[in-house]
């Protein structure tokens, strides 16, 4: 007992003041255990410090952000939130980044969960060979595929268009999402299926009454996973989404206030542009922590 | 039993096959075909030049600088992260003072993992824009802070000799949170009663890290590497946004390289794929790699 307690009291002012042989080492420990809590301290600091600033900044007039950077606004500018969200559309591309990332996500999981239901549950000829032409996928850079897929897509007529950022992202997510379900289905129980397949139910009505419902834990998982990573994307929209600015998708549209702000000099307009952006996700993200952190997580603990 | 079953297998496959190969599989045969061309561009013919392009490319300084970049954040990106990680997964998790109750995280150890975990919700490309403005020499945060200390800053992002750095430690920044997390979810799935007698016998924090955790751990901290490497084989977007790859080339990686080969003022689609070929070869050999070095038992415990 004497063991854990000594053991409990790290920190330098803790240490029993009855002679011990082991004392100098306790306290150096409690120095390192000072040390630590700084560190953890420090590093939520330089997390939070960069977007507190950011949100900050968003309310500061130009002169303010090039006076002080690390000053108060003297008012709540709410204009240059209005000037981001209508006078640099970051509103419309908000808005634009949601409908494919929509359309995107549903297709992937869509297409992903019936194909991965077919490797996990059904023999058939062909099944191992293109399970890993799947798989295979995630050992590809994107940039490989480059340079033929904007021809693909622009010969397709997709160029510049939703409906080609929808099938390209559903399409890249495949290999994963695939991966992860299949190992998914395969761990319901399959006794459940045979009882209903007895009973009369269909191949189609068991996979949307039973399966499906069954492997919600998962989908819901991936379906986070997918949805911020198609919100995150960057290099596909830039190339395949070149030329017609009013289908942008977010990211393009920071980038080119970026850019713009160089020039303008508007610099409070980026920051609440950025603060647009990052505000409903982080909102999202501290409701729904634990699905999120799972979600993203859970596929690489498999 | 099987009557039946065929309809649902091609009515599952068929989309995410056709979608698969058309938007993935082909542009990934298509590149290693165009690798072997001189094709300049959108409508000019394409000759086959056999392994020219692979010649000029393994003479090609820019390439062999970007490259050299890339070998730099590999060596450092993944060993910082992976250390960080376990750090502030272990203080989370079991940092805290040990009562009677046995093992626990620091107080507020929620409160910091959520926060840590900010990063990994925002998109890259709000943080490549995000530091790019903290990193600004006039209105940034850095800067000021330097200045209202006494110190000289540098320009950051704007001299070759610190770019680099500011662009990695970027990396590491954005990356951490999620490595806390994955570790943290592994670290409680390892059985309390395994701590509680590691402590009992008086072992240090740092031994117990060093020869309980991380071996109970090993499978995910594989799983990191390979992540992380290929991470750092990439750092596109972040180089893109932030530097473009200056000043004077000094923080160019393949990526970017590519990237304007393909599809900055010249139009070099053969050249380019080339050095998509050189990327999908140096990602597979690091993932093998990463695998094969850290290769060892599992440990299972029911």
């Amino acid at each position: 007992m004497t063991t854990v307690d000594s053991a409990a009291t790290s920190t330098p002012t803790a240490v029993p003041a009855a002679g011990r042989a082991d004392r100098p080492v306790r306290r150096e420990w409690g120095v390192v255990n000072l040390l630590s809590h700084g560190f953890l301290l420090f590093w939520g600091a330089v997390t939070v410090l960069p977007l507190l600033w950011m949100v900050i900044s968003s309310f500061k007039s130009n002169a303010e952000i090039l006076a002080d950077p690390w000053g108060l606004p003297g008012a709540l500018r709410f204009d240059n939130w209005a000037r981001a969200w209508g006078g640099a559309h970051i509103g419309r591309y908000f808005l634009n980044s949601l409908v494919v990332v929509t359309g995107s996500v549903t297709l992937t999981m869509l297409t992903g969960a019936t194909a991965a239901y077919v490797f996990a549950r059904y023999e058939f000829r062909g099944r191992q060979v293109l399970y890993y032409l799947f798989v295979g996928g995630l050992m590809f850079p994107v940039f490989l595929a480059l340079v033929p897929l904007f021809f693909v897509v622009r010969n397709a007529g997709l160029f510049n268009t939703w409906t080609g950022l929808i099938l390209v992202y559903a399409a890249y997510s495949l290999p994963f999402t695939v991966f992860f379900l299949t190992a998914f289905f395969r761990t319901l129980p399959t006794s459940v299926a045979e009882a209903a397949l007895v009973d009369g139910c269909g191949h189609f009505r068991l996979f949307f009454r039973v399966m499906l419902p069954m492997a919600r834990p998962g989908m819901i998982s991936l379906a986070i996973f997918n949805f911020l990573n198609h919100w995150n994307q960057f290099l596909l929209p830039q190339v395949l989404m070149q030329g017609d600015e009013s289908k942008w998708v977010l990211a393009q549209g920071l980038a080119a206030l970026s850019v713009n702000q160089g020039y303008a000099g508007d610099y409070a307009q980026l920051f609440a542009g950025l603060t647009i952006a990052v505000v409903p996700v982080l909102l999202v993200y501290v409701v729904f922590q634990r699905q999120v952190q799972s979600g993203l997580t859970a596929g690489q603990l498999k | 039993m099987k009557h039946g079953k065929y309809p649902l297998i091609a009515t599952f496959l068929v989309p995410p096959v056709l979608l698969y190969v058309v938007f993935v599989v082909s542009p990934y045969l298509q590149a290693f075909q165009i690798s072997t061309t001189d094709w300049l561009g959108y409508s000019a013919e394409a000759n086959p030049v056999g392994l020219a392009n692979f010649k000029t490319l393994w003479r090609d300084e820019y390439v062999w600088n970007a490259l050299k970049n890339n070998a730099v954040l590999l060596a450092l990106v993944p060993v910082s992260t992976i250390v960080l990680g376990l750090f502030f997964a272990t203080m989370l998790n079991m940092g805290g003072r040990k009562g009677r109750a046995g093992v626990a995280g620091v107080r507020g150890s929620a409160v910091y993992r959520t926060v840590y975990f900010f990063p990994q919700v925002l998109s890259v490309v709000i943080i490549a824009l995000l530091w790019k403005e903290v990193y600004h020499p006039g209105k940034g945060l850095l800067t000021s802070a330097a200045n209202g200390l006494g110190l000289a800053a540098p320009t950051w992002l704007g001299d070759p000799r610190t770019a680099f750095w500011c662009v990695l430690a970027v990396m590491i920044w954005s990356n951490v949170g999620f490595y806390v997390v994955l570790f943290g979810a592994a670290m409680s799935s390892v059985p309390r009663e395994i701590y509680e007698a590691v402590l009992l016998d008086g072992a240090s924090r740092l031994t117990t890290l060093w020869r309980v955790t991380i071996p109970l751990l090993w499978d995910t901290v594989q799983v990191a590497w390979v992540y992380l490497a290929i991470f750092a084989l990439d750092g596109f977007i972040l180089v893109q946004l932030m530097t473009n790859g200056g000043p004077n080339f000094s923080t160019d990686v393949i990526g970017v390289r590519m990237y304007d080969t393909a599809f900055g003022s010249e139009t070099k689609f053969g050249y380019a794929s080339a050095i998509g070929v050189v990327m999908f070869f140096l990602t597979l050999s690091v993932a093998v790699l990463a695998l094969r070095i850290g290769k060892r038992d599992r440990i299972e415990y029911s």
